[in-house]
């Protein structure tokens, strides 16, 4: 380790002194992972700056899970690099270990054990002192608001307790880079929010996060950088804003009473705004630069005398992104039948 | 978030705050042993809490114990008394149904994803098995000291003397921890506890009853008998028996031709057995569980 701290200082200096960037926390890149008849991985590329959050957005099956569970050394790579703070996973596994810290997609937590002996065996197992081991669990407890439970055995845990207590497990040995798949699957908004608020501190003192979500605002309103990953590849990366204005536009929507009008609407507007279309009465209008096109949208169909019924503009979600890039909702379920519903049961250790 | 420019200078004090620690706490060796104690400490408490543990551990041995000293016993006849002979065939009995629990235990683990985050820890792997046979250990000394008692308050007196009788109970000891590693190859393999007992009890159910444990092998049918006098388990409860009831009651025993062999012959015998599997099984439970 001391080694490693001196090749980071070193390269903090190179970075300094040459102005060239730091190497990414995390890197990977042709990533390949097969299971059986699955494709799980076809070639993921991913690159995480130290102390960003990093947000890979998927539907189910998509492969995230198999993305992290190669990254914390849990499963071999069939092909590709992979390494974290610059170690190679495949090569030197233990190292990497030292560094991360995971909270997977199920709680790995053990259901007999309190709270509090939950953290002090991993304390143990990251081979800490049992002082610092006591004072690290009391603090864990603490700050996840499980203090009252502390000496209580998991089976009284409700489900958002047991994930604050898993995400707690996964930071006992003070890792600098942190893994989280899905932290907020299945919790109560008001859990979910909570849980935000917890990792936005987490990451607020350089700790280096890469998160996994199927949920679009978790990843803007969380991460720095995301990636969307679809069977097995990464189909767009960037910061949320750069996602939407890949896909451009502000949409205009314009309704009328019926669909005739809506017609007579798009007819008299196609020179303005080519990509326009209709739906039922309703026309949509995706606009590039804003106000100016969309005020000539608005002359034109003034100027044609149509009876405008309603008019709203909105701004690209995510979901916008994944539909444009994708061609299917987020949300829905995975389109490949067979796969989505091997990934629950197959993933907490199961055949590799 | 922190911007990236500033990340470096703070990201190295972090891995240096975590590094001592993990440096400091010594060599690979000693972190296996930690580890494994960490891990063995986990599983004892899990037979504390759990109350199926607990009854499957202790309340059935004795009910055994009861079975056939009052139920069956009367009918068996053998030289020295029939609870004499039975008890050192209940630690070996109580051993080896004991031993499923290790399957049952690693299935549990490993179907329940807290190997998960163990494989992502920096501990030593192996302790993970090292941890649940070394546990099951001490779980089988406990319930042989019990078993002990419950043996004396139903009329069990050995005459081998304190050594002999304590050199028989760590065989059966060592037999059970070597069984656990079978056990561990086969939990293992499963990944799925229920189907870890399926597997585990036609393994155990046939050892145990075809052998010296509760009956005497010399009333058994020719063709049985072939089976049940060499089988480890009889080798292993006939060495016990012989060194704790005492070199009287083994000539006796030899005499009407229950035992097969001299007392020494069985302890070296068993000695074999369990260095055998030692060495087939436990090679092999730790490949299982690094490909798995
Ligand atoms: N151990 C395994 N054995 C067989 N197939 C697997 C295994 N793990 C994953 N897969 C398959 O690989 C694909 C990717 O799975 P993965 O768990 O990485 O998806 P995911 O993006 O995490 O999905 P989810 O959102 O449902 O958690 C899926 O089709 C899944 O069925
Ligand atoms: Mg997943």
């Amino acid at each position: 380790m001391v080694v490693f701290n001196q090749y980071l200082t070193f390269l903090n200096d190179l970075a300094t002194v040459d102005g060239m960037s730091q190497p990414p926390a995390i890197e990977v890149s042709g990533l390949t992972k097969r299971f059986g008849e699955v494709q799980a991985l076809s070639g993921v590329d991913l690159a995480v700056e130290p102390g960003t959050v990093y947000g890979l957005l998927g539907p189910n099956g998509a492969g995230k899970t198999t993305t992290v569970r190669v990254l914390t050394t849990i499963i071999r790579p069939d092909a590709g690099i992979a390494r974290v703070l610059g170690i190679d996973v495949t090569k030197d596994p233990q190292r990497v270990r030292q560094s991360i810290g995971l909270a997977g997609q199920y709680a790995a937590v053990d259901e007999v054990l309190t709270g509090r002996e939950n953290l002090e065996l991993v304390g143990q197992l990251t081979h800490q002192s049992r002082s610092v081991v006591t004072k690290r669990a009391d603090e864990l407890l603490e700050r996840f608001g499980l203090s009252h439970a502390a000496d209580r055995s998991l089976k009284t845990y409700s489900g958002g307790m047991r994930r604050r207590l898993d995400l707690a497990a996964s930071l006992v040995h003070r890792p600098p880079v942190l893994f989280l798949d899905e932290p907020t699957t299945g919790l109560d908004p008001k859990s979910r929010n909570d849980l935000w608020d917890m990792i936005r501190e987490l990451v607020a003192d350089g700790t280096t996060l890469l998160l996994t979500t199927q949920y679009l605002e978790e990843a803007d309103v969380l991460a720095d950088r995301i990636a969307v990953i679809d069977r097995g590849t990464v189909i767009a990366d960037g910061t949320a804003a750069e996602l939407k204005a890949q896909m451009g536009a502000t949409v205009l929507e314009i309704s009328f009473v019926d669909a005739r009008g809506a017609d007579a609407a798009l007819a008299t507007i196609a020179s303005v705004v080519p990509g326009a279309e209709t739906d039922g009465a309703v026309v949509r209008a995706p606009v590039y630069d804003g106000a100016k096109t969309a005020m000539e949208v608005l002359r034109a169909i003034d100027a044609a005398g149509l009876d405008v019924g309603g008019l709203t503009v909105r701004e690209p979600s995510l979901d916008d992104v994944f539909l444009t890039l994708t061609g299917h909702r987020a949300e829905e379920i995975d389109p490949r039948p067979d796969d989505s519903d091997v990934a629950p049961a197959a993933a907490p250790g199961g055949a590799q | 978030m922190t911007a990236p420019e500033a990340s470096i200078a703070v990201t190295v004090p972090r891995t240096a705050a975590a590094s001592p620690s993990i440096e400091a706490t010594g060599s690979k060796l000693s972190w296996a042993v930690k580890d494994t104690l960490a891990l063995a400490k986990r599983n004892l408490l899990h037979y504390t809490r759990v109350p199926q543990l607990l009854v499957f551990t202790f309340i059935q041995p004795i009910m055994f114990v009861l079975l056939f000293r009052y139920v069956f016993g009367g009918s068996i006849a053998v030289p020295g008394g029939y609870v004499n002979y039975l008890m050192p065939g209940i630690f070996g009995q109580t051993v080896v149904f004991g031993a499923t629990s290790t399957a049952i235990g690693l299935a549990e683990d490993l179907g329940g994803g807290i190997i998960e985050r163990f494989r992502s820890l920096p501990m030593v792997r192996m302790s993970v098995l090292a941890g649940r046979t070394g546990a099951d250990v001490v779980r089988n000394t406990g319930v042989v000291i019990v078993m002990f008692i419950v043996g004396f308050a139903v009329g069990f007196r050995p005459h081998g003397g304190v050594p002999r009788i304590v050199l028989g109970a760590a065989l059966v000891l060592a037999f059970a921890f070597a069984l656990s590693w079978v056990m561990a190859l086969v939990g293992l393999k499963v990944a799925n506890g229920e189907a870890a007992q399926a597997v585990a009890f036609p393994l155990m159910f046939p050892l145990t009853f075809a052998s010296s444990v509760f009956v005497r092998v010399d009333t058994m049918p020719g063709w049985l008998q072939g089976f049940a006098a060499h089988q480890p388990v009889t080798v292993v409860v006939n060495a016990a028996r012989g060194l704790m009831l005492g070199p009287e009651a083994s000539a006796q025993l030899r005499a009407v031709g229950t035992f097969t062999t001299s007392t020494t012959s069985y302890v070296l015998q068993s000695v074999a057995w369990i260095a055998a599997i030692l060495a087939i099984f436990v090679p092999l439970a730790v490949r299982q569980f690094n490909k798995s």
